[in-house]
């Protein structure tokens, strides 16, 4: 079992053809995720070819819209690489078509872009992951994104943070245990997939036993997860909050990464998530011997 | 991006929303001549800084001539408000306030949508009369696919509680508003005070306007509103460069890839500094995902110039990038600097490939660096050679 995400889910890739969209096609397929095609208006018809896992071409068909590529494949899942200006309108044309999972990977989107897409997903089927994310990996068996899948293998912990690179900081610290499925929910101030909804499919995954939630600055997402946990999540929790050391006003990287007054600092985020019991570490391996710690006394 | 509230007059006006007549100036001189631009009659004088408070602060006069304006600028430019500098004044026409009124639309983030905020008590501090008295204050949600229409706007009008003969001038105002965010890709747009004139209008007398930053590439005409006299000169030498760069007061430069690794490490090397002297993280700096030695040698450029940093700790983990790419990035960037690289580097490289990252450091044998195993004896490192400089 995993999250959202497994062995069986097809996956297509809209903006196949740009370079970030074919780099990390290659990278998917090399994971073994099963890619099986993508979206390009204006290549529609046209083929892009890369290796498979086991070094063997495999020949993917681009398509015109995700309708079409979710009909002639089967896909349920599509992974959206088009650039900010575009990232909208190939969100709505996918939710449109009825994907299940949308995990949307470009930085940079306008907010309010993405608070209308939000919106307009209010009563769709589909589930939105991003944008601005690293996307979603269920080790050995499917990658959604750009995480790298040779940082480590399947395993009891389930992991939801808000950056990419201290995601893959924490795998690798963590890579003798494993993980169900990390996800990387993003760095902006809206985003689809939060904190709360990671959790609560973990509590629902048997094969998750225990948690890692990390968080930054700005917003009120970590302390709202608190509360979360509090009531509804009976696995084990660690947390990690970056950003202490970060001034008022200023965007650290992330567009959501802003502390605004008083609100969205870290001390508050870790104070709250170590009111509810979840154990907080100071730095990625303090987090990490903490994990390890509740994975040795299970 | 904040605005001044000048920039905020300007925008209000392009969208139609009523203003009264407002020019900045930077000299006394420029003052009179906006006076006189006004009509020479009574005018305002405010400081132009981003920070509440100025009126307390004595940023805000009252001028009756031109020669007045001019003299009450030359009180206000230089004045320190907050820890801003007066730069600017503007010189707006005074008004006859019969009423003072409050209006604010936002991106709200915890709800995924925007929200609408409207009082018949304004001129005061919003969140004192959020605190004081939240029944004064509507909150309304605004949906972000079909936004403040005539629909909302009356429901806004309604809730806040406005007089039935101000309810539809205020409407429309507030639609007019409701533009300005859409159009311009606004996280933030606040009024306040709105105002009834005694002549019964209703005017926008003071504005507030935060932009997206994601949205500049629909808005060619944002990017000559950035007050880049106001900006620190590295962070301008950084921006110039495309990086994601943010100055702080320290001695330890930073240097990582993607922004939660970055903002940890600068978590990590503050605790540190802690063991050896109290030295501090000196800035934020993300150099994403492609480390090549270009982009190496522009970070370390920038960092190398900050007269405070003492030595600079480089934590890399290679997840897509792999680690010998950044190593060759990191000697190609010393090669490039030269006898400019002066101060001990601290790098800590793991994930992809690192294991070739790290015999390419050291076949180098650079003396300014040394490799760190882990996150957080890297940081040890750094903060220990910064106290000893």
């Amino acid at each position: 079992m995993s999250i959202y995400l497994n062995k069986d889910s097809k996956i297509i890739v809209q903006g196949i053809t740009g370079g970030m969209g074919a780099k990390h096609t290659a990278l998917m397929l090399d994971s073994g995720a099963q890619i099986v095609g993508g979206v390009n208006a204006r290549k529609a018809g046209t083929t892009v070819t890369h290796k498979d896992q086991a070094g063997e071409d495999v020949t993917l068909p681009v398509y015109g819209t995700v309708k079409e590529a979710m009909a002639e494949t089967g896909a349920d899942v599509s992974v959206v690489f088009v650039p900010p200006a575009f990232t909208k309108d190939a969100c709505i044309e996918a939710i449109d078509a009825g994907i299940g999972l949308l995990v949307v990977i470009t930085e940079g989107v306008p907010v309010q872009d993405t608070a209308e897409v939000w919106s307009y997903l209010d009563g769709k089927q589909t589930r939105m992951i991003g944008p601005n994310c690293p996307g979603i990996i269920t080790p050995g068996e499917s990658l959604a994104g750009i995480t790298p899948h040779t940082i480590t293998g399947k395993g009891p912990i389930g992991l939801v943070s808000k950056s990419g690179t201290l995601t893959y900081q924490m795998m690798y610290e963590l890579k003798a245990f494993g993980f169900s499925t990390a996800i990387g929910i993003g760095g902006d101030p809206i985003v689809g997939t939060t904190h709360i909804d990671a959790l609560e499919a973990f509590e629902n995954d048997p094969e998750t036993k225990a948690i890692v939630m990390i968080g930054e600055i700005g917003g009120d997402a970590e302390e709202r997860a608190a509360a979360y946990i509090k009531e509804h999540v009976t696995k084990p929790v660690v947390g990690y909050v970056a950003g202490f050391t970060a001034p008022e006003g200023k965007t650290m990287g992330h567009a959501g990464a802003i502390v605004s007054g008083s609100s969205g600092t870290a001390a508050a985020k870790k104070e709250a998530l170590e009111a509810v019991g979840v154990k907080v570490g100071k730095t990625p391996s303090e987090t990490a011997a903490l994990m390890r710690e509740i994975l040795q006394s299970l | 991006m904040d605005l001044f509230e000048y920039q905020a007059r300007d925008i209000f006006e392009k969208h139609g929303v009523p203003v009264l007549g407002g020019v900045v100036a930077t000299t006394p001189e420029e003052a009179r001549e906006g006076a006189e631009k006004l009509g020479g009659g009574t005018v305002v004088v405010k400081a132009q800084v981003k920070t509440g408070g100025r009126g307390k602060a004595g940023g805000v006069k009252l001028a009756h001539s031109p020669q007045e304006a001019a003299e009450k600028a030359s009180e206000i430019l230089g004045m320190d408000i907050k820890g801003h500098t007066v730069h600017r004044v503007m010189i707006a026409q005074g008004a006859k306030i019969a009423e003072e009124f409050y209006f604010s639309v936002l991106l709200d983030r915890s709800n995924r949508n925007y929200l609408a905020m409207c009082s018949v008590e304004g001129g005061m501090e919003i969140e004192q009369l959020a605190v004081e008295r939240p029944e004064a204050l509507a909150r309304i949600a605004v949906d972000p696919a079909v936004g403040i229409d005539e629909a909302k706007a009356a429901e806004i009008v309604d809730a806040a509680g406005f007089a039935e003969d101000v309810k539809a001038k205020v409407a429309a105002v507030i639609q007019q508003l409701w533009t300005v965010f859409k159009a311009e890709d606004a996280t933030l747009v606040e009024v306040n005070p709105l105002v009834r004139t005694e002549d019964g209008d209703i005017v926008a007398l003071d504005g507030k306007v935060t932009l997206d930053e994601n949205a500049g590439f629909r808005h060619a005409d944002h990017a000559e509103l950035e007050d880049s006299a106001a900006a620190d000169p590295l962070e301008a030498k950084a921006k110039e460069n495309d990086l994601n760069y943010v100055k702080l007061d320290g001695e330890v430069g930073i240097i990582g890839n993607g922004a939660g690794l970055v903002m940890s490490t600068l978590d990590v090397v503050a605790y540190a500094g802690e063991k050896h002297g109290g030295v501090k993280p000196a800035n934020f700096l993300d150099i994403g995902g492609g480390a090549n030695a270009q982009v190496m040698a522009n970070g370390l450029d920038v960092i190398l110039n900050d007269e405070q940093v003492k030595s600079v700790f480089v934590n890399v983990f290679g997840g897509i990038t792999a680690c010998d790419e950044v190593a060759n990035g990191i000697v190609g960037a010393l090669d490039i600097l030269g006898d400019e690289a002066s101060k001990p580097l601290v790098v800590r490289l793991d994930g992809n490939n690192v294991e070739l990252g790290r015999q390419i450091l050291n076949e180098r044998n650079h003396p300014l660096v040394t490799l760190a195993d882990t996150m957080d004896g890297g940081a040890d490192l750094a903060a220990a050679k910064a106290a000893a400089a």
